[in-house]
């Protein structure tokens, strides 16, 4: 079981100490094939100058055939973006994440999306059914059957 | 909606799925222990077939079987008139949602356009330097859009089997991008955008997407890629070919169950385009109904298309009730009713879809007013002592002080004996003016609460029902150990619990349709006969509980069967005249109701 899922974190994560990761991202941590963490900035102008957000992905042993579960972490005194497409639980609307995932993408890719879906910004805000989404959110953000409203 | 899915070409085309359309379809009552109720009385025949009352509707259960014959026809119509494999014509009438005559129109217009939006072909793969317009077939026998010449492969858009790719650049080793593996041995595939993945990984997509996403329409791996695989292309890759080493075992159960759910979910979207079909909502039941004169909203107003599936009981028990349904009593193997018109999982008769929502949805929004009601036990009005009820009956005996009361209204059952009516009917007259002083929102609540205790009553004795039938079948039992009655003399039982159920029903519904019914003689008549059938029901409900005494059967017997009779009559009579008055266009609102003329006044 997961030795498929296994095999492919193990190239991914050899990639990522070889290669180094793209400019704003950081591994943070990746000490199993359950969850990693990285570390995200947006470089260059943008509404989150200087602003660095943790985003965790959690794998099951079906991974990549299934997508990971992506979110920004809330805890510990972190928060996540204020974007129209993230919510104030870190669950992200993203198509990638759901029904444009393909297992060719990596946790890198995945990670530039969004650090790009940032930096393309241009009006800090939360999505406009933030408190309904956020009281009746299930756990893992890949149960939401999430509304994709435009090309994210 | 494609207008030309009629479902008319005879008996021939169904004809391997007689049996099931047969056997199951007709009421309970003329299956086989019908024939066995005639031994104790002609009282319990039904209609002849072919005789529709007039709550009832036309309409015909289709096996997966007989849905897929019909998918397939319009498939082999697109073939013939595109001149291209069954697959891409699947693929083409999934698309524009099974209508042809889109479908044609769209086709006939930019034939590449559609291939491509379609998931057929790739973009790049047609030159686009044709125009559309000069390559618009103008006869049949059309032929598929050129491919362009760098792909010689032949792909998935023919039915052949698995491409099984070896041809690739021999000089590097192929890895899969999605597993990384990189055997030399490995089985590789990829559709005619040539997106190459080994065979394991695109199993474990394909089966994940029918599996978790119950996806039909299942994409290439590649990022971006829009390409749909083709049915072939899944069947190859979930059914081993005959003679190929076996593998795992419980891969390969897994991968056969995954095509069974593919075939299914197909059947599904199909029958989700046409407006003339429903799916079966009982879990695990795969049949379909066809009832083309409740396709359009606008015949909601005049009818309430109840249907059945033909099938009974849940999952894997289905197929075995049909035979321990004659031997003993339960719901386990109770026919899939459904309504047509509406997601109601019941039969919502008398009341149309329109207004058996609206009543729904406000008991959902009421719910925390009204919860109070749902509870289950209530305090005996003179000496407090709580008291739960545990049958379907109404008449209520406290065990602490011997109080009879009624469970619905809480007033000494005497007043009930002889005058029952007084507990269906919300006596408005002197209600607004014992309310006066009241607010209205008040009074509205009270009122509200008034018909939905009635119908909360209902519901919960049908709830307890199950406890009934168990009850039931006991006394049968004793019966005849106590009485010379044979199993089958003793089914009288049986049918009246099961008519007291049934009618039950009907009472539920009538006061979600009193609720919303504009006063006058129209609806004093309608709450005449729901108290005529209330009350019959009660009677025959007090009668199933009592103790059985070995000397009183025979009379027991023939006041069951009499007052049976006598409750399926009344049943009749409030199902009949409220459909009726739906086709009539008889019944006012006291509110807006889709599809009907507004309320003239709006008073309650
Ligand atoms: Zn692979
Ligand atoms: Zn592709
Ligand atoms: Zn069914
Ligand atoms: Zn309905
Ligand atoms: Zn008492
Ligand atoms: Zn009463």
């Amino acid at each position: 079981m997961g030795s498929v899922s296994a095999r492919r974190l193990a190239k991914e994560l050899r990639e990522i100490q070889s290669e180094g990761c793209p400019v704003g991202i950081t591994l943070v941590d990746a000490s199993d094939f359950s969850k990693w963490l990285f570390t995200i900035e947006v470089m260059g102008n943008s509404q989150y100058q200087g602003e660095a957000y943790t985003l965790q992905f959690r794998f099951d042993a079906q991974y990549p055939i299934s997508s990971p579960a992506v979110q920004f972490v809330v805890t510990d005194g972190k928060e996540a973006p204020v974007h129209p497409h993230v919510y104030s639980n870190g669950h992200i609307c993203a198509s990638i994440l759901g029904s444009e995932w393909s297992p060719v993408l990596s946790v890198i890719a995945v990670c530039v999306t969004l650090q790009s879906m940032l930096a393309s910004c241009k009006k800090k805000e939360r999505p406009a059914d933030n408190d309904r989404y956020v009281r009746t959110a299930p756990d893992n953000p890949k149960k939401t059957l999430f509304h994709y409203d435009d090309d994210t | 909606m494609s207008s030309d899915y009629e479902f008319s070409d005879g008996e021939e085309a169904y004809s391997d799925d007689e049996e099931m359309i047969d056997g199951t379809q007709d009421e309970e009552d003329d299956s086989q222990d019908e024939m066995e109720m005639d031994n104790f009385g002609d009282d319990f025949k039904v209609v002849p077939k072919g005789k529709r009352k007039p709550y009832e509707v036309e309409y015909e259960s289709l096996s997966q079987h007989s849905v897929e014959r019909l998918m397939q026809r319009d498939v082999d119509h697109i073939c013939g008139i595109f001149g291209v494999d069954a697959s891409v014509a699947s693929l083409l009438l999934r698309h524009l949602k099974w209508n042809k005559e889109k479908l044609i129109e769209k086709y006939m217009d930019n034939a590449t356009a559609v291939l491509v939006a379609a998931g057929v072909t790739v973009p790049e793969a047609v030159p686009l330097a044709v125009k559309p317009s000069s390559r618009r077939p103008t006869t049949r026998g059309l032929t598929k859009p050129t491919k362009s010449s760098k792909s010689p492969t032949l792909a998935y858009t023919t039915p052949k089997a698995l491409q099984r790719t070896t041809s690739r650049k021999s000089d590097e080793p192929f890895v899969c991008q999605i597993c990384f593996n990189d055997a030399p041995d490995m089985q590789t595939l990829a559709l005619d955008c040539e997106h190459t993945f080994c065979s394991d990984c695109w199993t474990d997509y394909v089966v994940s997407k029918i599996k978790d996403e119950s996806e039909h329409a299942i994409r290439c791996m590649a990022e971006g890629c829009a390409l749909v695989c083709p049915d072939p292309f899944i069947h190859d890759l979930l059914v081993p070919a005959p003679g190929a080493p076996v593998g795992d075992a419980d891969k390969e159960a897994q991968n056969e169950k995954a095509w069974l759910r593919f075939q299914e979910l197909l059947v599904r979207h199909f029958v989700g385009c046409n407006s003339n079909l429903k799916f079966c909502p009982y879990p695990s039941c795969t049949n379909t109904v066809s009832c083309p004169s409740a396709s359009s909203k606008s015949s909601l107003t005049t009818i309430v298309p109840t249907v059945s599936c033909g099938a009974r009981g849940i999952g894997s028990e289905a197929q075995e009730v049909s035979q321990s349904q004659q031997l003993g009593l339960g719901l386990q193997g109770k026919e899939h009713k459904f309504c047509f018109g509406c997601p109601i999982e019941s039969d919502h008769r008398p009341v149309v879809c329109g207004v058996a929502k609206m009543w729904l949805k406000k008991c959902r929004d009421d719910s925390e007013t009204a919860n109070w009601i749902k509870s289950n036990t209530k305090e005996c009005s003179n000496c407090q002592s709580t008291i739960e009820k545990n049958g379907g009956c109404n008449h209520m005996t406290c065990k602490k002080c011997k109080h009879e009361f009624c469970w619905v209204c809480m007033g000494p059952w005497s007043e009930h004996g002889t005058a029952w009516y007084s507990c269906n009917r919300y006596d408005e007259k002197t209600g607004v003016e014992a309310r006066d002083a009241q607010s209205r929102s008040r009074a509205s609540l009270e009122r509200y609460l008034h018909y939905y205790n009635r119908w909360a009553n209902h519901e919960q004795s049908a709830k307890l029902s199950l406890d009934l039938y168990a009850k039931t079948e006991k006394k049968m039992e004793e019966m005849q150990i106590t009485s010379a009655l044979t199993w089958i003399e003793v089914q009288f039982m049986k049918k009246a619990v099961e008519e007291v159920d049934k009618c039950r029903q009907t009472l539920k519904w009538t006061y979600a349709m009193a609720y919303y019914l504009a006063k006058g003689n129209e609806k004093e008549l309608f709450e005449d006969n729901q108290r005529d059938l209330e009350r019959a029901v009660e009677d025959l409900s007090e009668l199933l509980e009592s103790p059985i005494e070995a000397e009183n059967i025979p009379t027991l017997r023939q006041n069951v069967t009499n007052k049976t009779v006598y409750v399926q009559k009344r049943n009749e009579i409030v199902l009949e005249d409220t459909a009726n008055g739906f086709l009539e266009g008889r019944w006012r609102w006291n509110t807006v109701v889709e599809g009907f003329d507004d309320p003239e006044e709006v008073a309650i």
